[in-house]
């Protein structure tokens, strides 16, 4: 009966939050989403699919990452949420092919990419996709761009280095390249060094760097965080503007929720190096089932409302080789019970909904307790 | 003694200043070359460094063209004679000219120093690069044999491969810069292993450029200026070392001339004729003293700690 109460209570605090959350999803989604017959083959097959990807960095004793899926179809946004550790940032580094190879272990494993299929581990190929058929875009766009070189030659160099194109052609597409991700005057822009730009304009440059070959799949670590409010709204429409354009299937990896309320399709909540949750936006915002994804939407603050205390999930990740057995968020849960000893699967609790949680769906199961 | 980032490099607009920037064409005033000269010249010792070497190096580029007797010519009568009008500096024990030898012998101690370094430099970096990138074994390898070589003190190291190689101004360059080498290794990799933690290094990858590509375009300028620093650092302990070495007889060979040998015939006389010594010895404080100050002040120009 208390833990129903708990939960009732806590409950009632995401609702007031999806009352601003929720509205801001509804008008900023629309672009991405519209899908019209012809695409219908390729949304059946995805554009990635993950599955069970996992891994470790040498001398660990517990993957760093452990089982993780999730698909991304062409003009999709897929945004990774969790708190800082949770293994969000290796994720795509690994997808990437970008972890350093000698240090990194792949346990089981699957990557597809546009249907073919290949292990994690098979550098080779993810090496020759990487910066043509996808590309990243980092947290840092301060220190992402290299300071000895202007940013039109950077952005140059990655035409060349895939399309062998020579130079001219090259210098062509990044003066567009750089028009189009909203650079005034981008052909005076080309001299200049990196040092000469604002946090929000190295962004863009990073941006055009990125989608300068028209990449299929794009995965943006935190692209935003390191910005303030205003260019994060803008850059964030300009990747949403973007993917309408060419139809790119986008992993956004962030920690503020604001962020994925505004352009996520699907939404994948990371704990501890696994997927606790999984499902559709609307899903995962109105009805979250797993306690840690109840915990971070309650400790979204809010601007409307009464003012109060802003709720947190107490303590913080456990490190690897302390992880508990079982469930790895039961040493944190409010409603951890004896059975959470014994590891949850990401069990589908309507459709395309997934969560990690014995207790889900929460509603009947703990209204069957009371 | 070098422990500054070559990296921190990009995060300097701080120091640029908006009111002498927009002097002509901003886009210009404001990159980096031109901020560190700006830097450069403004910081006064650096700028003497950079007179007193170039003062030298001109000495050296039109010694033919100078009007003075021939280094090598030799006058009986006037042997071991003290400055005049017609020997300014004097002569020495066979009446060649000091003057005319001293210029001349500039020519051999700024070589000696340039193409040491250059030798240090051309192996130094790259190895030091594989050995800070790659990391592992490769880096095991090359920084053990480092230690080793550092291990043995550079001056008795260039002695020893120089008597190796046998007594010549170019073998002593050769030995000069191989015992140069260690310093370049260690320095390019704790760079190299600094710079490739960056994030642009990762962007880099990310774009889907090669190893040697990255390398090239991405790591390589980036240490750069510690590297440019040392150099000039290293072309004064050189011209030491040239001069180490001539005056044991395993530099220059006479007759030709060099400071080195100059000091070493002069220490026989340095009673009757203190001359023969005081001037060669002052060239070598000279010229080394401006590479030295020329070094601190590209360091400081470098520095993006500094304002």
């Amino acid at each position: 009966m208390a833990v129903f109460l708990i939960y009732r209570l806590v409950r009632l605090q995401i609702i007031c939050h999806q009352s601003c959350i929720g509205l801001r999803m509804g008008s900023a989604m629309v672009p991405g989403r519209i899908v019209d017959e012809g695409d219908r083959r390729d949304m059946d097959r995805p554009l990635l699919q993950v599955e069970k990807l996992k891994f470790r960095f040498r001398g660990q004793s517990q993957d760093v990452v452990e089982d993780i899926s999730f698909r991304v179809g062409r003009n999709e946004t897929l945004c990774i949420v969790g708190e800082s550790g949770c293994g969000k940032s290796v994720t795509a580094l690994a997808l990437m092919g970008l972890l350093p190879r000698d240090s990194v272990r792949f346990g089981s494993g699957e990557i597809r990419f546009d249907g073919e299929s290949f292990a994690p581990s098979d550098h080779d190929r993810i090496a020759a996709m990487r910066g043509d058929r996808m590309a990243m875009i980092f947290q840092e766009p301060m220190t992402s761009l290299n300071p000895a070189f202007r940013i039109g030659d950077q952005i140059a160099e990655a035409v060349e280095q895939h399309r062998k194109c020579g130079k001219a052609k090259a210098r062509e597409r990044a003066v567009e390249m750089l028009r189009r991700v909203g650079i005034p005057a981008p052909e005076q822009r080309m001299g200049e060094y990196p040092h000469q730009l604002s946090g929000g304009m190295r962004q863009r440059v990073m941006i055009a760097m990125a989608l300068a070959n028209d990449p299929e799949l794009l995965i943006a670590d935190e692209p935003t965080t390191a910005l303030d409010v205003t260019v994060q709204a803008q850059i964030l429409e300009l990747i949403a503007e973007l993917q309408a354009e060419t139809g790119m299937g986008t992993i956004m990896i962030t920690h503020d929720l604001g962020v994925v309320a505004e352009i996520a399709t699907d939404v994948a909540v990371m704990y501890a190096g696994q997927v606790v949750e999984y499902g559709p936006a609307e899903a995962i915002f109105n009805d979250p089932q797993h306690p840690y994804t109840i915990g971070l939407m309650a400790s979204v603050p809010s601007l409307t409302g009464p003012r109060r205390r802003l709720s947190t999930v107490p303590g913080s990740v456990p490190g690897i080789g302390q992880m508990p057995e079982g469930c790895r968020f039961s040493s944190r849960c409010p409603f951890a019970a004896p059975v959470c000893a014994s590891r949850p699967d990401l069990a589908e609790i309507a459709p395309g909904h997934r969560a990690a949680c014995h207790f889900a769906p929460l509603d009947q199961r703990l209204e069957r307790r009371a | 003694m070098m422990a500054q980032p070559a990296t921190a490099q990009p995060a300097t607009p701080a120091t640029i200043d908006p009111q002498t920037v927009v002097a002509d064409d901003p886009v210009l005033a404001a990159r980096p070359e031109n901020r560190v000269w700006k830097k450069f010249r403004s910081h006064k010792s650096a700028m003497l460094g950079g007179i007193l070497v170039g003062f030298f190096v001109l000495m050296a580029v039109f010694a033919p063209l100078l009007p003075i007797p021939d280094p090598t010519a030799t006058d009986w009568g006037a042997v071991r004679k003290a400055p005049s009008a017609a020997h300014w500096l004097g002569t020495d024990e066979i009446g060649r000219d000091v003057l005319s030898r001293l210029v001349w012998g500039a020519r051999a101690s700024l070589m000696a120093g340039v193409v040491s370094v250059g030798i240090a430099v051309a192996f130094g970096v790259p190895l030091g690069i594989l050995a800070g990138y790659f990391g592992g074994w490769t880096d095991g390898i090359i920084s053990r044999c480092t230690e080793a070589l550092l291990a043995v003190p550079f001056l008795i190291l260039a002695i020893a491969l120089a008597a190796f190689l046998g007594p010549s101004l170019t073998n002593a360059m050769i030995a000069i810069g191989l015992s140069a080498t260690p310093v370049f290794v260690r320095l390019t990799r704790g760079q190299v292993i600094s710079v490739k933690a960056e994030d642009y290094v990762e962007g880099a990858h990310a774009i889907g450029l090669s190893t040697p590509k990255i390398l090239r375009r991405y790591v390589f300028p980036n240490i750069l200026p510690p590297v440019l620093v040392q150099a000039t650092l290293t072309i004064a302990t050189a011209i030491i070392a040239e001069a180490s070495l001539s005056f044991l007889g395993l530099g220059q060979q006479p007759p030709a001339p060099s400071w080195g040998s100059m000091l070493n015939t002069a220490k026989n006389f340095l009673a009757q004729a203190p001359w023969m010594a005081m001037w060669p010895g002052i060239a070598i404080f000279l010229v080394v003293l401006g590479f030295n100050l020329l070094g601190d002040g590209l360091r400081d120009a470098l520095d993006p700690r500094e304002h």
